[in-house]
């Protein structure tokens, strides 16, 4: 007999035994609540099962009880890991549907935030790409940027993951000098050491054979299963919502958006390095042209009057008093707003029956949609590159399972 | 001629028959169909040279208790020349049934996996049609408007003590 050639290639396929693999919901590896049924053989997969919802919180439901400027504290726990984004687009849309004009101050400072928010997301990601490889050290690195970050948004709101940051209107207050300290000790430190996780990690020979043609996708099978964000750039296209429909004065900023070409794990962590580097320019972008000005809009139906006006003034007072009680009415209308989250078109489909809730209120997850393409992605590579490949698609289960 | 009176131009010659209403909501061309055709519709958009919405943004239900229907929404976008567009179907709250997206959007299969867990509507020729973020053994439709948030059987929590 030959040596070469191994018993088991000599099996007919449908005499093969193939074995399950019950992968999660509880796994270390995955990085949160998934749940994979995987049908293997050998180490090859053959056929995945996901099973999702077990951090299902019925947001969609609470939305339709509470006021408006409640339903932050729920947007906060969709993506968590670039919770402000999502704050802010749901702002918006509340914005949008009341037809109040924001000022420029208001808008730049979103941005310096979403922005602030994106290199958040990507750097966890990426990160954890780095560990699923074997990279552990890179994390570290990188998780300590990370701290500087939430340290800032600590300085400008209080809150450090789940940030409820910003208002209807705009900011509650201003930045204080001391955010802006931290802002800039950010800019000078950060690039540094992204510059050094990337040195460590770009053209590193095992990372680089970890992660080139694993878990690819193809344009066109990506575009029909809507994948939007890092993960549809990284297949070649280049829809980013911040250019095709820009909010919040993205227009004013010069950048570009990074494309990869294979749609792998490889391309998608490329994509997700450079748009770090894109967003800080868009942050020192904002701050030279940061314009003086109030830092909300003039809403007073959503925006809380300073104290001391409510002790002062009657009208401050009913204002107060309805915006804590949440008894504002909202008028009549149907919007759709998209911002461009940490994973992607992140929307928000808003009916108003011109009461003090929300008649509906449906959020696009971008993670909910391109996460279902996972078992064709994954389908005949091994299962360490299963687990590589859910991480670089950034799969947070808080919006997954909404 | 705008975009959005090129695309209702487009509809019309071919679909004439089961639009029910054309609007703009804040600037959002938004089109009532009758639900028999609906597939075919898109499928048509997809297809033409012209208005090529291949991009399925989002698809929900929206339950109107006052009328007994269930709408079906659909959102899609066309990439190239980025213009959006929103579809909406009314189905009768008793039987909600609808042809199923996932011939033509490889991405609806969940997003009508979810709004048949949440509002029941039944997409026929969809390959798997099970719930997707509540329990199998669920038998309600959670985000019908008949059922409210809290579980009314609770005898735990007082209403007099949280003031209402």
């Amino acid at each position: 007999m030959n040596l070469n050639e191994s018993p088991i290639d000599q099996i007919l396929p449908e005499e093969k035994q193939y074995s399950t693999l019950n992968l999660g919901p509880t796994h270390p590896a995955t990085h949160g609540i998934f749940q994979n049924v995987l049908k293997m053989d050998g180490e090859i997969i053959i056929s995945a099962e996901p099973t999702i919802g077990y951090i299902h919180r019925a947001f969609e439901k609470l939305a339709e009880r509470r006021p408006y400027n409640q339903i932050t504290p729920i947007t906060d726990r969709l993506n968590y890991c670039s919770a402000p984004i999502n704050n802010i687009g749901w702002h918006m849309t509340v914005e949008k549907l009341l037809g109040v004009e924001i000022p420029k101050r208001v808008q730049y400072l979103r941005v310096i935030i979403m922005e602030l928010a994106r290199i958040t997301d990507h750097l966890i990601c990426n990160a954890v790409i780095g560990v699923d490889t074997g990279a552990l050290t890179g994390f570290v690195y990188m998780f300590q940027q990370r701290e500087l970050v939430y340290e800032i948004y600590e300085e400008i709101c209080g809150a450090r993951l789940t940030t409820n940051i910003g208002r209807i209107g705009g900011f509650e207050r201003d930045f204080s000098p001391k955010a802006w300290d931290k802002i800039h000790k950010f800019l000078t430190e950060f690039p540094v050491i992204l510059k050094e996780f990337e040195n460590l990690l770009e053209r590193n020979r095992i990372f680089m054979d970890r992660t080139i043609k694993v878990g690819g996708i193809t344009a066109e099978r990506a575009l029909n299963y809507s994948f939007s964000g890092p993960n549809l750039r990284a297949a070649g296209v280049d829809y980013d919502v911040r250019v095709a429909k820009p909010y919040s004065s993205y227009e004013d900023f010069d950048f570009i958006i990074p494309v990869g070409t294979n749609g792998d794990v490889y391309d998608r962590f490329m994509v997700r390095q450079e748009e770090m580097w894109q967003s800080l320019s868009i942050i020192k972008q904002a701050i030279k042209k940061l314009p003086d000005g109030p830092y909300h809009a003039d809403v007073p139906e959503f925006y809380l009057p300073p104290k001391e006006e409510v002790y002062n003034n009657m009208e401050a007072l009913i204002y107060q008093f309805k915006i804590v009680m949440g008894e504002t009415d909202v008028p009549k209308g149907e919007v759709y707003h998209c911002v461009e989250g940490g994973n992607g078109e992140l929307g928000f489909y808003l009916i108003s029956d011109g009461g003090r809730t929300p008649f509906r209120l449906h959020f696009r997850r971008p993670c909910f949609i391109y996460y279902q393409a996972y078992p064709e992605m994954i389908k005949g590579s091994m299962l360490s590159d299963a687990i590589l490949t859910m991480s670089s698609m950034n799969v947070i289960a808080g919006e997954l399972d909404a | 001629m705008s975009s959005s009176e090129r695309t209702i131009e487009i509809l019309k010659e071919q679909f004439e028959d089961e639009i029910l209403q054309v609007e703009a909501l804040y600037d959002f061309l938004t089109i009532s169909l009758k639900p028999e055709k609906i597939v075919t519709i898109i499928q048509y958009l997809y297809d033409h040279p012209e208005t090529k919405f291949q991009y399925l943004t989002t698809l929900a239900g929206i339950h109107y208790p006052d009328q007994n229907q269930i709408a079906v929404m659909y959102q899609l976008h066309n990439l190239l020349s980025n213009e959006r567009i929103r579809l909406k179907v009314f189905l009768p709250e008793e039987n909600p049934r609808v042809q199923t997206l996932t011939t033509v959007f490889a991405g609806a299969n969940w997003l009508e996996r979810e709004t048949y867990d949440f509002f029941g509507v039944i997409f026929e020729g969809h390959p798997d049609l099970r719930r997707v973020l509540n329990v199998e053994e669920m038998i309600i439709f959670p985000l019908r408007k008949e059922y409210p948030l809290e579980d009314q059987t609770r005898e735990d929590k007082k209403d007099s003590m949280f003031g209402r």
